[in-house]
């Protein structure tokens, strides 16, 4: 747990809590680390690793079925962490979420159980440009299975918001979904959620909003959002690889047909036919992953000792920074907002291409992101091949993103551009 | 910048990627091929004109990071007048050359450039990505090579 005396003093740009962070106090290549690919995977604190090691040296049992103590102990662990989960988001009810292996999973359950039972041919599932693999390819395995129609929302441009110019035709009849991304993965983006959730549901339109970049890095309320499905990972909010959710108003879950079948969902088996668990139970095939869903818990609840409001204002001001020292280097392309964004800075170099940069950046200590970052279609239409990426969380500091611009120049130097 | 880098990025290898020899279109070519590495985007089209088993000419086009135009680059300027058997052989070699380190045979010339990759794992496609395509263009693969 968190040092509970500590208070907001405002954002200094000293990293916050960096003592809780074992593998950051390391060197790479004879350099301190400075790790900018949080968007890709957070790293972990103390709490979140003790958590889960005291889960499986104490209480490890399997759930939901056993009668003994230490079952009783990893069920109790396993539905506590689903009530810290909706409490987190400000679901109504732990009822209304499902534990999957992360944010894909519950978007590709989405796709599954929801989709082929509601969407026919003639229908249209509405996305934007801006969407992650994730939340495009389940749509498309749909789409040719149903006849369904996919059809996005633009994206303006270097800028890189939703032109929402003409959101209203666009959401007219036959729109059945709408998918959106909450934080763009690649530009930084915060989409106004809870303002097309609003639009969407005046049209009878069900929405899907991918979290993936948002839960963690500032509050989410579930309720005032107001979107049928809201998907997560938890390994990009200081919690373990493996674990993350989907929740789904439970009006819409009851009505869902299951996920995958298999064990800890069903409620009576025969030879031929099966009858279910009530949801979220029914969602959740086979041992869930009880020691992720525990250190989950402990993330949520070290992420709100600092407080997300916290979080977001570091996280933004590290990115208005770095958005600012990159704009001053000589031939540098940024993407994404310049008010506004996220905590996260993607951009292309003249003549020196993304994994050029990621490697030298690397043999300087620098951990960054370089290629299409799951969004090819958006790359395409921003008409370069990949981007440079750097994604701030909370323990980074301004003096790592000095760090940056400082090793941007280097490489800059290295192969022979103008540098700034 | 430490000597693994510049081990990988050689003089040879920047000067290549910024002024890329043979970067054109080849019209009279009787084999082409395209290579793709969905991981970062390298693109590359190899073309040949081979006549009696020896490489007339050879070209590319494409986009990438410095070390994928560099090895197009330097591949189309080392095979010219080479037989396919020894395309073959010189294709083995550089394999082995970009993945354990060990140098391609003298007759290579530049390709030794390349020996420095195979200490950056996530790099060695971007290497052999060109090659792929040549090979695949000469024999004449109907569909495009790809590093995966």
């Amino acid at each position: 747990m968190v040092n509970p005396a500590f208070h907001c003093h405002g954002c200094h740009g000293e990293g916050l809590m960096r003592e809780d962070f074992p593998i950051l106090n390391q060197s790479i290549h004879g350099y301190p680390l400075v790790y900018l690919d949080n968007a890709a995977t957070s790293q972990k604190p103390r709490a979140v690793l003790d958590a889960t090691r005291n889960y499986y040296e104490r209480n490890n049992a399997n759930v939901h079925r056993g009668i003994h103590e230490l079952s009783n102990r990893a069920t109790a662990a396993y539905e506590n962490g689903r009530e810290r989960v909706a409490s987190f988001f400000n679901a109504r009810s732990s009822r209304e979420i499902i534990f999957t292996r992360g944010t894909t999973e519950a978007l590709n359950l989405v796709a599954h159980s929801w989709g082929r039972a509601n969407l026919k041919a003639g229908d249209i599932i509405l996305l934007t440009e801006m969407e992650h693999h994730s939340n495009l390819v389940p749509w498309q395995l749909v789409a040719r299975e149903t006849g369904a129609e996919l059809r996005f929302i633009p994206v303006t441009g270097d800028e890189g918001l939703l032109d929402l110019s003409a959101i209203d035709s666009l959401l007219a009849a036959p729109v059945k979904l709408l998918g959106m991304t909450h934080i763009s993965n690649s530009l930084g983006t915060i989409n106004p959620v809870a303002e097309l959730c609003q639009k969407a549901r005046r049209q009878g339109v069900v929405t899907v909003v991918d979290g993936a970049q948002s839960a963690g890095h500032l509050p989410v309320d579930l309720q005032e959002i107001g979107c049928d499905f809201y998907a997560f990972s938890g390994h990009k909010i200081c919690g373990p690889t493996g674990i993350g959710g989907l929740y789904a108003r439970a009006e819409i879950m009851e009505q869902m047909a299951p996920y995958h079948g298999g064990g800890e969902m069903i409620q009576d088996v025969e030879f031929t036919h099966s009858t279910y668990k009530e949801p979220p139970h029914k969602f959740e095939a086979g041992t869930p992953n009880i020691a992720g869903v525990v250190g989950l818990h402990a993330a949520m609840d070290y992420l709100d000792c600092i407080g997300r409001e916290k979080v977001f204002c570091h996280d933004q001001e590290l990115a208005l920074y770095a958005y600012e020292l990159l704009t001053r280097l000589k031939g540098v392309r940024l993407f994404g907002p310049q008010k506004g964004r996220a905590g996260l800075v993607s951009f292309h170099l003249n003549e020196i291409h993304a994994h050029d940069m990621v490697t030298l950046a690397d043999q300087k200590g620098v951990a960054l992101r370089g290629g299409h970052h799951c969004n090819q279609p958006l790359m395409k239409k921003l008409g370069v091949d990949s981007t440079s990426r750097a994604s701030f969380y909370f323990y980074n500091s301004f003096a790592e993103v000095d760090r940056l611009a400082e090793v941007i120049r280097e490489i800059q130097k290295f192969f022979g551009c103008a540098a700034a | 910048m430490t000597d693994d880098v510049n081990d990988l990025y050689q003089e040879v290898i920047l000067d290549h990627s910024r002024t890329p020899r043979n970067f054109k279109k080849l019209e009279n070519a009787n084999h082409m091929a395209d290579g793709h590495n969905p991981l970062c985007g390298d693109r590359v089209t190899v073309f040949a004109r081979v006549e009696n088993d020896v490489i007339q000419e050879l070209s590319f086009q494409g986009s990438g990071c410095a070390i994928s135009k560099a090895s197009a680059s330097i591949m189309t300027a080392s095979l010219k007048g080479k037989t396919l058997a020894e395309v073959q052989s010189l294709f083995d070699q550089y394999h082995v050359m970009v993945t354990t380190g060990t140098p391609v045979d003298a007759t290579g010339g530049k390709l030794i450039a390349f020996a420095g990759v195979h200490k950056f794992p996530a790099r060695v496609k971007c290497a052999i990505l060109p090659w792929h395509a040549l090979m695949s263009a000469l024999k004449k693969s109907p569909t495009p090579a790809t590093t995966e």
